[in-house]
């Protein structure tokens, strides 16, 4: 059995057209990205004692396109934060309650503990249908972990349409409408909701929390979900990985720059877009 | 390092080496992140062109109330009611940015709205405080005057009594935000001395004029008010402000920002000395490799945490109720002194190139040579400090 087939009782019916949107976005909670990173030898997990958590980048953006759809929508449409991580690192939450999402979830228990790519996924999916929702929205990839596989395999055992690489996102009518980017240009895609998207950076840029809304933040809601509330058919964390991490290395050093010496400005600028040009830089 | 259970305790940050940011809770490490992410991406690109056109563009106060800023420690009518702490913090982000960025969100907030907030009617903070929060209203703070600074007791604008009516005359001085406010909350004698009176800037007789060629605080408003019979009716006076005390008290609010909006412009000017240092090669080798420099931004690291760690010190006095006025003459008199010491010695890190506006350095120097004297000298200062120590007053 797969997560798939464990059943889609969970989705939601539409109230009205798209005014009670119910909007989830997923989100990680990483280091800070400008933080020097270790890992423990031993464990081979990123050490995340005595770093500052911050909210993934790149999830910013799909909070930011959820607030945005939010504001378009109107009505009952909600946004609910959805994250999974250890449990000191939950009140970095608050900041996506500042930006304006209406509540959060966190799902942590120390169960969940080295989950790899199939189990966090798997953990999300689960938590996802016991939260509900209409349209999932998630960031591209995550800082640290960058696999960029968490969306895909959200959409597979969601069972439900999944757009990737959105960089705009609409709902009408009870569909998702969004433009995919592709290396030449975009794609229009639609599909019916209950839907997930993940969004680019071309989204627009995450607003800022403001003051009040940081005020605000500590009175929302964030709600605990542990590994019990999920009744997961299948192992999760470390027990259940399906991958196993052997081994790591830094990347090798940046090699030393070239330096050639032109006669004047113009050979010099033709020697630099020759070098590009045969990288396939320009 | 290792502590007695054998953990590994990291190098500190090369900034804020006292981990002192750590102290602050998550509210205020939000409102940190939000004002200086703010800060980078709308002054630092722009700044140094806003100070060499001696400008600070009109939108910035809309984007400041946008943000929540303005007026943030304030409650109700529109104003988020953050902590001290949290209304410090903005302030050292915002003049880690530039202080004319500061000047016009103290002045907003801690001068002009604290005034209405504190000592004004309902009808006024009903009329006044939501606008001015969403930047929408921006307010000035009539004190000072050509011939009374460090004396405002002695002001000659006068309020008389005409009817029911106030006629006000008078010239305030050096009045930051003076002819892009629209209300002036301006300080004025009276038959029943000192009081405080809400003045739109549309009431005939008002009129504001830029102080230009000035060298300092540029990417800020400085103007002369003058009030040539300004006819205000009756309930244009603040009505719980009574004495010195009205002003002052506004001060004493504005004044803990600049304990630590000091402390930004030190940061700023220390964090690009350090980077230029490590980079900046004579003699083969990086300046920072050089003992004579290192001892400099040794003592820029010291003086940069202990006075943010007096900041935080006297917010948090003051959050808990704590705080004496006299308290934050200490935190002005030690900051602003040692953030100038810090911006003068990093400038000499920088050799010629601290004196450009393509470094951030000469600015905020420049900048604290206003802040040293503005809202009480450090002459003033440490005379409150003496009498609160030998209970002498040596001013008057």
């Amino acid at each position: 059995m797969n997560l798939r087939e464990a059943g889609l009782g969970f989705l939601r019916v539409l109230g009205g057209p798209e005014a009670n949107v119910k909007i989830v976005v997923t989100v990680k909670l990483v280091p800070e990205p400008s933080s020097e990173k270790k890992i423990d030898s031993g464990t081979k997990r990123l050490v995340r004692t005595g770093v500052e958590t911050v909210i993934n980048p790149y999830d910013e953006y799909a909070i930011e396109a959820a607030l945005a759809l939010k504001e378009k929508l109107g009505g009952d449409t909600t946004v609910t934060v959805f994250a999974m991580g250890p449990e000191n690192t939950k009140e970095t939450l608050r900041k996506a309650l500042a930006m304006g999402a209406d509540d959060a979830v966190f799902l942590s228990d120390a169960g969940l503990e080295g989950s790899d790519v199939w189990g966090t996924a798997s953990a999300l999916a689960l938590g996802l249908k016991k939260v509900g929702f209409d349209l999932v929205i998630c960031g591209g990839l995550s800082d640290d972990g960058s696999s960029g596989a968490v969306p895909g395999e959200l959409t597979e055992y969601l069972g439900v349409p999944g757009i990737t690489n959105a960089r705009s996102l609409d709902v009408v009518d009870g569909k998702v409408h969004a433009q995919r980017e592709t290396d030449n240009g975009y794609q229009v895609v639609s599909g019916p909701l209950p839907a997930l998207v993940s969004v680019t950076m071309a989204i627009g840029e995450p607003r800022y929390a403001s003051l009040k809304g940081i005020m605000g933040a500590k009175k929302k809601t964030i709600a605990p979900l542990a590994i019990a509330d999920l009744a997961s058919p299948l192992a999760l964390g470390s027990a259940g990985a399906k991958t196993r991490l052997l081994d790591f290395a830094p990347p090798a050093p940046r090699q030393k720059a070239q330096v050639v010496d032109a006669p004047d400005g113009a050979t010099g600028a033709k020697i630099i877009f020759d070098f590009l040009k045969e990288k396939r830089l320009v | 390092m290792t502590t007695a259970s054998g953990v590994r305790v990291p190098l500190p940050d090369a900034v804020d080496f006292l981990s002192i940011d750590a102290m602050l809770s998550d509210e205020e490490r939000m409102v940190r992140d939000t004002v200086r992410a703010f800060v980078r991406a709308r002054v630092d690109p722009d700044v140094a062109d806003w100070f060499e056109r001696g400008i600070l563009p009109r939108e910035i106060g809309r984007e400041l109330g946008k943000l929540g800023v303005l007026g943030m420690h304030l409650h109700g009518y529109g104003c988020p009611g953050a902590s001290a702490v949290a209304y410090g913090v903005a302030c050292r982000e915002l003049e880690a940015g530039d202080a004319g960025v500061r000047s016009f969100a103290s002045v907003q907030g801690s001068l002009a709205m604290f005034a209405i907030h504190r000592w004004g009617s309902e009808e006024q903070k009903n009329a006044w405080l939501p606008a001015m929060a969403r930047g929408e209203a921006i307010g000035c703070f009539g004190l000072t005057e050509p011939d009374f600074g460090s004396n405002p007791g002695g002001m000659r604008t006068f309020a008389r009594r005409d009817g029911d009516d106030w006629v006000v005359r008078g010239t305030k001085m050096w009045i930051t935000n003076g002819s892009i406010a629209d209300v002036a909350v301006v300080w004025a004698n009276t038959d029943d001395g000192i009081r405080g009176f809400v003045v739109p800037a549309t009431t005939a007789g008002f009129t504001a004029n830029d102080i230009h060629r000035k060298l300092s605080l540029r990417a800020s408003v400085t103007s002369e008010l003058v009030l040539d019979d300004c006819r205000l009716p009756a309930d244009a006076m603040l009505p719980h402000a009574r004495g010195l005390r009205g002003p002052l008290e506004c001060l004493t609010e504005a004044r803990l920002g600049i304990v630590w909006g000091s402390m930004g412009s030190a940061r700023t000017c220390y964090e690009t000395a350090l980077e230029y240092a490590k980079t900046r090669v004579q003699f083969n080798k990086p300046i920072a490799a050089f003992q004579l420099t290192q001892e400099k931004l040794v003592n820029m690291l010291l003086e940069l945490n202990k006075g943010t760690l007096l900041a935080l010190h006297l917010s948090r006095k003051k959050d808990a109720g704590e705080l004496h006025s006299s308290h934050v003459s200490f935190g002005k008199l030690n900051n602003v002194r040692e953030a100038l010491a810090i911006a003068r010695e990093a400038r000499t890190i920088l050799g010629a190139n601290g004196v450009t506006l393509e470094y951030p350095i000469i600015r905020h120097m420049n900048n604290l040579e206003s802040i040293l004297t503005y809202e009480g000298t450090s002459e003033i200062h440490t005379l409150i400090l003496g009498q609160a120590i030998t209970g002498i007053d040596a001013v008057s």
